[in-house]
């Protein structure tokens, strides 16, 4: 590839296009991981089909694999015991990866305070994405999935992965 | 009171057993003492009157916050109704907790031979929860049994493989009992939240 000068140390152009096509590229072949427990999942599947269409987007083919997928989509209450395997499914993405965190329940534990729910999955993995909601409508979906797209192109333009929102201290 | 030809039929032939009965809306209710729950329960499933040859649902009520506590207004404000309309006769009011028992094990059955319905109250106390298990009649009562056993640490004699079935078998007491703390937290991983 030429204008990749590493001996005078000079930023060429070409390199910087180069990350930003490549992130362009990415954004718009998002391939999702439904990780679907509970109610939420019918608007999960409301978006993908082709009323809402989310392949508008890119992101119309959804992986039944961890090891085949980017952005993990964590779709309806996550409980205690099913922690640890949306924990592994998530460490068995390959980088880079992402993950969105669907409906107030994945985002907060929602109206659930009890000895099964887990408060948030913020609290065992980190969260690009937030789409609150019980379920959020499509177009929330949509938002958040523009706003993740946005998220994937800056890091390939800046070259810093945007940090994950920090989950405020309720305790 | 009325009554019903089912718990008239049962209290004729198990005076001793049966505790106390009533119907509630047209649903008989029979309280039985515990060492007889097995000798009733399989005459109601083999005798041809009963016929109850379906266990439709298994679970126990935790009384020992029963009256305790005003009932919270939460489903009084979202209109769903906490009472009945008094425009509705109430000629068989709920007799209330079936006994001083802390625990109750209910059983629903149906016969779907005579399409009718009866439900037994198994009331067991606090130090000696234990029941017999229904398996050898029911086989349908293993999981349920098991439920009941994860939620309310209720014992059931001679099940073949008593463990938790909703909850990780790392999870300590019994969460529905109404002595287990609304707030504890139990997580297998992550921080406790």
């Amino acid at each position: 590839m030429p204008g990749n000068d590493m001996q005078n140390e000079q930023p060429s152009y070409f390199t910087s296009r180069l990350d930003k096509a490549i992130g362009w590229a990415r954004k718009y072949s998002i391939f999702q991981y439904p990780f679907v427990t509970a109610c939420c999942g019918m608007e999960y599947m409301a978006t993908a089909c082709s009323h809402y269409d989310v392949d508008r987007f890119g992101a119309g083919l959804p992986r039944f694999s961890p090891r085949q997928a980017d952005v993990l989509f964590v779709v309806g209450t996550i409980s205690h015991k099913m922690a640890p395997v949306l924990k592994r499914i998530h460490d068995q993405m390959a980088e880079p990866n992402w993950v969105v965190a669907f409906g107030v329940c994945t985002c907060t534990g929602g109206f659930y305070d009890n000895y099964a729910t887990v408060m948030g999955i913020d609290t065992i993995m980190p969260v690009d994405v937030y789409i609150p909601g019980c379920p959020p409508r499509p177009e929330m979906v949509l938002d958040g999935l523009m706003k993740l797209q946005d998220k994937i192109q800056d890091q390939h333009t800046t070259g810093n992965r945007p940090a994950p929102e920090a989950r405020p201290d309720i305790l | 009171m009325k009554t019903s030809p089912l718990i008239e039929s049962v209290t004729d032939r198990f005076p001793d057993a049966v505790l106390a009965s009533h119907t509630y809306r047209g649903d008989a209710t029979v309280v039985l003492g515990r060492k007889s729950l097995l000798k009733v329960a399989q005459f109601l499933k083999e005798d041809p009157a009963f016929e109850m040859n379906f266990l439709m649902d298994l679970t126990a009520v935790d009384y020992s916050a029963f009256g305790k506590r005003a009932t919270p207004a939460f489903f009084a404000s979202s209109g769903v109704a906490v009472k009945p309309s008094p425009q509705i006769p109430d000629e068989d009011p709920w007799p209330g907790p079936p006994a001083e028992s802390r625990f109750a094990v209910v059983y629903h059955f149906f016969s779907t031979a005579h399409k009718h319905r009866l439900r037994l109250v198994v009331p067991v106390e606090e130090g000696d929860a234990e029941v017999d298990s229904l398996i050898p009649l029911w086989p349908g009562a293993n999981w349920l049994e098991r439920e009941v056993w994860d939620m309310f640490g209720i014992n059931f004699t001679g099940h073949p493989d008593l463990k938790r079935i909703l909850m990780y078998q790392e999870f300590e007491g019994h969460p529905l009992r109404k002595d287990y703390p609304v707030n504890r937290r139990q997580p297998l991983i992550g921080p406790v939240n």
